[in-house]
Order: C-alpha cells, then structure tokens, then sequence
C-alpha cells in the first residue's frame, strides 16, 4: 500500500490534481460551468433518448430527421479534423515552426472527436446497438459505417501520438501522426461522402462536400488553435514564448488562406444553386433572402468569414487580442455553417413538384430547449477537458523553450 | 466507334453476346423513360427495351415474384380507406404512416379540379436506403425485391429517412427502429395472402398489387402495353422505383 501511494502515477495524479484546484478563482469557475453544461446536456439526451423518446424532446421530425445535433456532431470533428491537420504540418511533415502547437494540438483534436462522438451518442436512437451491430452487420457501401470505422481508428491512432508525444518520441508519433491524418481525411472526406452520395438530395448531391468538409476542417482547425493556445497563455498567467508566438502568427495565416478558400467554395456554390433543378433554386433563395438570410449574411459570411479575415489581417500574427476576437468570431458562425449545411438541404419537400396541398409550404425547424442542452454538453464537456488538460499536462510546458523542438531535432536526425 | 442504338443488325449481333447476367442487370437498371408526364417520368417496359434485346428477353426480371404495383391516379376518389387499412393491418401508429394520399388541386383546370396521388415505399430496385444504411437493418429481399427492415439491428441514425426520395420512413417508437410499407409482406404475403392490405380495401381499384415476373398478372399486363401512358416519380434520383403511375 506504502509503494502504491509512492508510485510515480499516484505522485503525478495527486500533483495534477494539486494543479487544478489551485488554478485560480477564474479557471475554476470556468471549470466548473463547463462541467455543469457537460453534466446537464448528458442528463437531457439521456432523457430524451431513453425516457421522453427523441420524437417527444427534439425538434426533428419526418422531413427534418437531421437536424442542431448532427450539425453539432459535424462541428467537432470537423474541428478534430482541422487540428490534426493543422499539427501534423510541423511534428509529421517536419515544419518546425508548427511544431510548439503540436501537443495541445492533438490532445484538442482528441477531446472534439470525442465531444462529437458524446453527441451522436445522445442522436442517435439507438446507440448500444450500434456499437454491435457496426462489427457485426457491416454494411461497406455505407459512408457512415466507413466514417465511423475510420474516426474509431483515427481516435486510436491519435490517441497512441499523444502520449508519444508526451514522451517526447516524436519519430514514432510522427509515423501515428501520419496514420492519424490519413484515417482523419479518409473519414471526413467520408463524413462529406455521407450527404454527397444521397442521390435523393440535390443540394447535398455531389463532389462539393467531401472537398469543401476538408478545406473547412483546415479553417476550423486553426481557429481552435489560436483560441485555445491564447487561452492556454491566460491560464498559466505567463507571456507566449517566441516559438508558440511565430507558430501561432503562421497557424493565423493559414486560417486566413482557409478562409479565402471556403470564401471561394461558398461562392461558387451558390452560382452552381442557381441552376439544377427548382429544389436548388428555392433552398438558395431561403439562404440568401429567405428565412435563412439572417444566418447566412451575418453568421456565416460577416462573423465567420469576412470580419475573422480582416481581423487577422490587423492582427498580423502579432496582436493576440484581435486574433482571439478573429477565432472566437469563426467558431461562433462555423457552428452555424454546419446548422445551415444540414437543415437547408431538407427544407424543400421531397415532392414539392407535384404541386400537392400536403407539401405545400417548404419546411422549418426550430431546435427545442433539451436539444440545445445536449448540444451544449457536447461544448461542456470540450471545455471542461481542454482545461482539465492544460493543468494535467501543466500546460505543456517541456515543449516551450525550444527543448521539445531540439529533442525532436535530434530525434528525428540521424 | 460510335453506338447507334437504332442500327438493328448491330443489336442482335451484340444482343447474342449478352450473358443472362447483363440481361439481369439490365432489368435491375429499370424500364426505359421516353417521357414526362404529371411530376413523374413516363417509362414504357417495351418500347425501346425490346428494340434493343430479343424477345423473350423481357420475361426475366430480377426476382421472383417481382412485387410491384400499379397506382391508377385518375380512380382515386380520396377516399383514404387504403390509409386506414394500411394502419389496421400494420399498427402503424398516428405520429407515422406508410402509405399517404396526397392531393392537388388546381383551379384553373376545365372539369376535374382536383387528383389525387397516393404514396408509398417504392420498393426501389436501386435504393438509396439500403446504401445509406451502416448496418444493413434495411435490405433488399433477395427473393421478391422486397425493401424490408431488421428492426432490431435499426442503431436509428435515421440516414435512410434523408436517403430516400420518396419519404417512406419514418421512426417508429413502439419498435425503437425505422418502419416503412412492406408490400405487407409481415403482415399479409408472409402468412398466405396474395395482395396488400391498401389494395384490397380500395373500392375504386386504384392500386394494382402484383407480379411484375408473372405475364399472366395483372401488373405485368399494365406494364407491358403501349397505349397508356405508364410513369414512376423521382426518375432522376436514379433509384429505379417498382411502384409505376398511370391513368386508366
């Protein structure tokens, strides 16, 4: 008993601990909220799922089965995605400069897709039987037994890098970090696949998705890194040092790239909308003047896209205040893509072109109360294991300082 | 090369070469659209299908029996009995259905003003369903073409619901699973009978319920001839419907 309370890991247990209840009036609180809106949105899908029924709690129906918590579900491995990308350009494909953002990076990476996964899990209708029967009755022609199948390893491969990482073997977390980026495109372009296969769906239909999902990520990715990483800097109460500094000034111009490129894709979009079919024409006349225009116009395109540009730009890799406004803002409207990427493609009746009197009027949807809970478990339990994270793993500070960047150097070289 | 598919003597020297899998194949592609008509794409089972094939070709179809059924619009009165005998025979509850009347009014039409277009699942030949779907809990039967459910491996991800083109599907609480029409086949076909519950109930003979695979059968018969117009709905999605449209 003497040697078990000795051991290294009970030691290290106790002083992460000691670490997080020292962490400040603000961190706790922090915490603390995050823990609550986890605990709550887990307690609401549960409810929902197993008590109410979905039909009862969530504000999907017949013609809207898809709805706040798919695109929920879509923004955090969306941004799973995007953070392994955006770290795997220093520790996998040897850019140095990326390299100081690589840990928090991937331990980021790690806690989305399981935020995702936590709330598809309070989707779904059933969710034990698709732990069995996604092994046991495997359907290959499936985008989301593919996507899921690819994510589980992607999580595992990750998983595996992370804590090789943490041992600073940074050639064989380069080689998981690999495996870890080629699963995570495979899977996401898999995720796009799902809505872009459905021949059923014009506005989805198409090879649009897959690419505009991964170019997104990227975006996604690197405002993560800059909110996280200057939030991680107001935790430990200390200035950036200068490697995480010039690796954050290129993770923001890299948001900026991104940022003209799903600037570009949307555009090309919505002149693609204006032909193929009325269905296309009326979902693109609801996005740019209907009853989606407010989300649209100011959402996606001022918040997300055109004001995050212009910020960064000020912000010239340097102002970090202006860079946290720039990655809050793209967050914040990322979310509300991923709303309007999957409830606009559902609005218009599928038989809208019989002029019959059921299918009259194109759909709505309204989220209910216990479905935005949910989704803000999912956004609970990824703030509550970001900060949990950062006092854990002390803020990873061995790879500050330039002495993970050398091991990895001399690792690395023969 | 270029294919011309009017040059007779060029078919039947490459229709000799088509192995009974082609044949199939070709029959699970669909029937031939030569038109569009009412919202649908008017499809002819003979027309073309024989121009390029031999004869006799068009007796294989991919199962047997081939459920199919023909719904003969202009003889619906509205009436909803098929609704009401769908849900006796298949407890389908009041938050869903499987089968639905939908109705069109146009007011500015000489005479009839108003038609109605009863709906279903479409049993499709090609479904975007049981692609969609990660565990195979919706399938084709492989012996009648029959697009079945396996409640019990349904995780209820709902993809099939958005999959299909026709909006068949619907979540079913009681059986904690998708439900969908099932030509009646748990219900009815599996117990002996020979037609559907929405078919029998019809007092105008509206839905035509049969074998596509059976020339003596009525559906095949509505099929196979040229003087009506035949059409399915969603032509376009590609999904190769075996529920078919006409008037008459």
């Amino acid at each position: 008993m003497k040697n078990t309370d000795n051991s290294p890991v009970i030691t290290s247990i106790k002083d992460a601990l000691n670490r997080v209840f020292s962490g400040g009036p603000v961190y706790l609180t922090f915490l603390s909220l995050f823990s609550i809106l986890f605990i709550a949105g887990v307690i609401s899908g549960v409810y929902s799922l197993f008590i109410a029924g979905s039909r009862h709690s969530y504000g999907t129906y017949r013609e809207i089965p898809l709805a706040l918590l798919i695109a929920t579900y879509i923004f955090f491995v969306v941004a799973s995605t995007g953070l392994c990308l955006v770290s795997s350009i220093g520790h996998v494909f040897g850019n140095r400069d990326f390299l100081p953002i690589a840990k928090r990076s991937v331990l980021l990476a790690l806690i989305t897709i399981v935020s995702g996964f936590l709330v598809i899990a309070l989707e779904i209708e059933n969710p034990f039987r698709m732990i069995i029967y996604l092994f046991a009755s495997p359907n290959f022609s499936s985008n989301i037994w593919w996507m899921g199948t690819l994510y589980m390893l992607y999580m595992i491969f990750m998983a595996i890098e992370f804590v090789l990482l943490l041992s600073e073997s940074h050639r064989t977390a380069a080689f998981f970090g690999l495996l870890s980026v080629l699963f995570g495109v495979a899977a996401h372009s898999n995720l796009g696949g799902i809505f872009a296969m459905l021949h059923g769906r014009d506005v989805w239909y198409g090879p649009f998705l897959p690419v505009y999902f991964i170019l997104s990520a990227m975006m996604t990715g690197s405002a993560f890194i800059i909110l996280f990483s200057i939030m991680a800097q107001k935790i430990r109460s200390i200035k950036m040092d200068e490697a995480e500094a010039k690796a954050l000034s290129l993770v923001s111009k890299l948001a900026m790239l991104m940022i003209a490129a799903v600037v570009f894709l949307t555009i090309w979009k919505m002149i693609t909308m204006t032909t193929g079919g009325e269905t296309r024409g009326i979902t693109l006349h609801e996005m740019i003047s209907g009853s989606h225009a407010f989300s649209f116009w100011v959402l996606e395109v001022a918040c997300g896209m055109v004001i995050p540009f212009f910020l960064l730009l000020l912000a010239g890799g340097r102002k970090h205040g202006l860079m946290l406004a720039a990655a809050v803002l793209m967050i914040f409207s990322i979310f509300f893509m991923r709303l309007d990427l999957v409830v606009l493609a559902q609005i218009v009746p599928l038989y809208w072109e019989l002029g019959v009197k059921e299918f009259s009027q194109l759909h709505t949807y309204a989220p209910t109360w216990k479905e935005i809970l949910v989704a803000f478990g999912g956004i609970g339990f990824c703030g509550m294991a970001f900060l949990l994270g950062e006092k854990v793993f002390n803020g990873f500070v061995d790879i500050r300082g330039g002495k993970a960047v050398e091991n990895g150097k001399a690792e690395s070289e023969p | 090369m270029i294919f011309k598919p009017f040059d007779t003597e060029k078919i039947f020297t490459k229709s000799e070469k088509i192995s009974e899998m082609d044949r199939r194949d070709f029959l699970k592609i669909g029937l031939v659209v030569t038109g569009v008509f009412a919202g649908g794409s008017i499809v002819s089972a003979v027309s073309a299908a024989e121009k390029l094939f031999p004869s006799g070709f068009m007796d294989k179809y991919p199962y047997k029996p081939h459920y199919s059924m023909v719904i003969r619009v202009d003889r619906c009165i509205g009436c909803r009995r098929c609704v009401k005998g769908c849900v006796s025979a298949n407890a389908v509850p009041d938050y869903g259905w499987r089968t639905k009347v939908l109705e069109r009014e146009v007011p500015q039409a000489i005479g009839q003003k108003r038609e109605f277009i009863p709906v279903l699942c479409h049993q499709c030949n090609n479904p975007p369903c049981v692609r969609a779907c990660p565990v195979v809990a919706t399938y084709k039967n492989k012996a009648n073409g029959i697009v079945m459910m396996d409640s019990k491996k349904c995780i209820g991800c709902k993809i099939c619901m958005v999959a299909c083109p026709y909006n068949a599907r619907y979540f079913n609480e009681e059986k904690h699973a998708i439900d969908k029409c099932d030509f009646c086949f748990e219900s009815r076909l599996s117990h002996g009978e020979k037609n559907v519950a929405c078919s029998v109930i019809c007092p105008a003979d509206v839905r035509v319920f049969g074998d596509l695979s059976n020339p003596q059968d009525r559906v095949y018969k509505l099929i196979h001839q040229l003087q009506k117009p035949v059409w399915v709905l969603k032509k376009e999605t590609d999904a190769k419907p075996n529920i078919f449209y006409m008037k008459g």
